[in-house]
């Protein structure tokens, strides 16, 4: 079985736990820099990315992270994908810079334009469920990114090599599909590097 | 195809704060100071509820102009405050893009009998509570997320720790119930039938409780924390200290790592004086905060 740590500096972290749990993986979350050393992935779940990016600055856990996502799987919902996106709209500088994509936050407008909406995500199924909560989504990528799923022609999930990121919660639904490609992905990693 | 204002994402909403400080600010510059210290949101007012007490007479929804401005300083989430049952005030907020209204006993009540139906709303709310039949009526009404009451503006965490074990042992009671027990629970507490049948079966609330009302010192929030809080709401605590940059950032480190002792000392080394605080045997029952709601 393969562990996956749970980003636990804020936000929706129990149920990614669960979500992992029962898409067969065993769940941890992780508050200090020396909990990832025996992790096979990770998950960066929703919260505030700038409340969570001072965190992470607070606790040193930029470089340990990026050393970290050097060849473990990453996943990032909601906040998660700003965190790992290399360049955000209307702001200089990103944050853990992993995938090759520009994001734009807040980009659905506020909380009462907050919605769910079914979704096709190639690779995992039809009619996902998903919730989009003051959500970011994806305005431009590079050349090694795939599109996963796509909302009224933006960009809501893609993957780059390890790297998997959705602009939507899978951790509030009963649909564990994502977290299932997403526990196949670091089993497929482990067992390339074992 | 495309839904919103459902209970998922009016709850999950909260699930996202989860971990995180909410603070109370008046203007553009308390709310970019908050946003900076990793407040997950700010709470939009005229006055914080130390003032709201000290000045007297009826406290109201804040000035629309405060609210914008707030909403145009950050990029978190801004909460506001409607007063109890104040329809209009709560439709104001909401069109004005306010993305979580606190139908809150901090405002003087517009209506002494009903709370809001906030199931109309789009917007989600969070509203205080101090035991579960409370808390059960605003989740029956639709409330999105809950807090402790507290009592606002006093400095002294006394109350919510009250208000923070009622719940957390009545819940617990609920659920080592059988279930024939629950009708005469729920009619003992005021409570739904359907909210605690739900409590029994899930073992805990249905959505977000954080702790608010009296919170002044990062040891108070991490108590919470340790209590069972969600996270913290933390008011007249912030901006009523010595220094409020400091005391912001301390207050969010010692939420995130409320079991790290350590870290909370080195955290409240040199923080200066923190509000001064009021003794809660001193206030006279009208001017318990905590008392409105029913």
């Amino acid at each position: 079985m393969v562990k996956i740590g749970v980003l636990a500096l804020q936000g929706a972290v129990r149920e990614h736990i669960l979500a992992l749990e029962k898409s067969g993986a065993e769940a941890v979350s992780v508050k200090r820099v020396e909990e990832l050393a025996d992790l096979d992935g990770l998950i960066i779940p929703g919260g505030e990315s700038t409340a969570m990016r001072r965190l992470i600055d607070r606790y040193a856990f930029l470089e340990p992270l990026r050393a970290f996502a050097k060849d473990k799987p990453v996943f990032g919902t909601c906040a998660g994908l700003i965190l790992m996106a290399k360049e955000i709209v209307g702001q200089d500088g990103a944050h853990l810079g992993l995938m090759d994509m520009k994001v734009e936050r807040n980009a659905f407008g506020r909380q009462v334009d907050s919605f769910e909406a079914e979704l096709h995500i190639e690779g995992v199924g039809e009619d996902v469920n998903g919730v989009f909560i003051r959500a970011p989504y994806i305005a431009e990528i590079g050349e090694a990114v795939t599109v996963l799923s796509v909302h009224n022609d933006r960009v809501v999930a893609a993957q780059e090599g390890h790297f998997l990121c959705a602009a939507f919660h899978p951790e509030l639904t009963d649909d564990h599909r994502l977290h299932q490609y997403f526990v196949q992905m670091v089993e497929n990693t482990k067992k390339v590097v074992a | 195809m495309l839904k919103t204002g459902t209970d998922r994402v009016k709850r999950g909403m909260a699930e996202m704060q989860k971990g995180g400080v909410i603070m109370d600010v008046i203007n553009a510059e308390q709310a970019k100071i908050a946003e900076a210290a990793g407040a997950v949101a700010v709470m939009a007012l005229e006055r914080v509820p130390a003032d709201i007490r000290a000045a007297g007479g009826v406290a109201r929804m804040a000035d629309p102009t405060i609210v914008e401005e707030v909403l145009n300083a950050v990029s978190i989430p801004v909460m506001a405050k409607a007063r109890i049952g104040h329809i209009v005030e709560a439709r104001v907020l909401e069109a004005m893009g306010v993305d979580y209204l606190d139908e809150s006993e901090v405002l003087t009540p517009a209506d002494e009998v009903f709370h809001l139906n906030k199931r109309d709303f789009t917007v989600p709310f969070v509203c205080g509570a101090r035991d579960l039949g409370e808390a059960s009526r605003r989740i029956g009404e639709g409330a999105s997320m809950l807090r402790t009451k507290g009592e606002p503006g006093t400095g002294n965490i006394v109350e919510a720790v009250r208000h923070m074990r009622m719940i957390q042992g009545q819940i617990r009671k609920v659920v080592s119930m059988s279930t024939d027990e629950l009708m005469t629970e729920a009619k003992n507490l005021g409570a739904p039938y359907e909210v605690l049948l739900q409590i029994k079966e899930t073992g805990k609330l249905p959505v977000v409780n954080f702790a608010a009302g009296g919170v002044a010192t990062p040891a108070d929030a991490a108590l919470m924390m340790e209590l069972g809080a969600d996270g913290v709401f933390v008011g007249s605590g912030i901006f009523k200290s010595e220094n409020p940059e400091k005391f912001a950032r301390a207050i969010v480190e010692a939420t995130t790592h409320y079991q790290d002792y350590k870290l909370i000392a080195e955290l409240s080394k040199g923080l200066g004086t923190a509000m001064k605080g009021i003794d809660i045997s001193t206030l006279l029952p009208g001017d318990r905060m905590q008392e409105r709601g029913w």
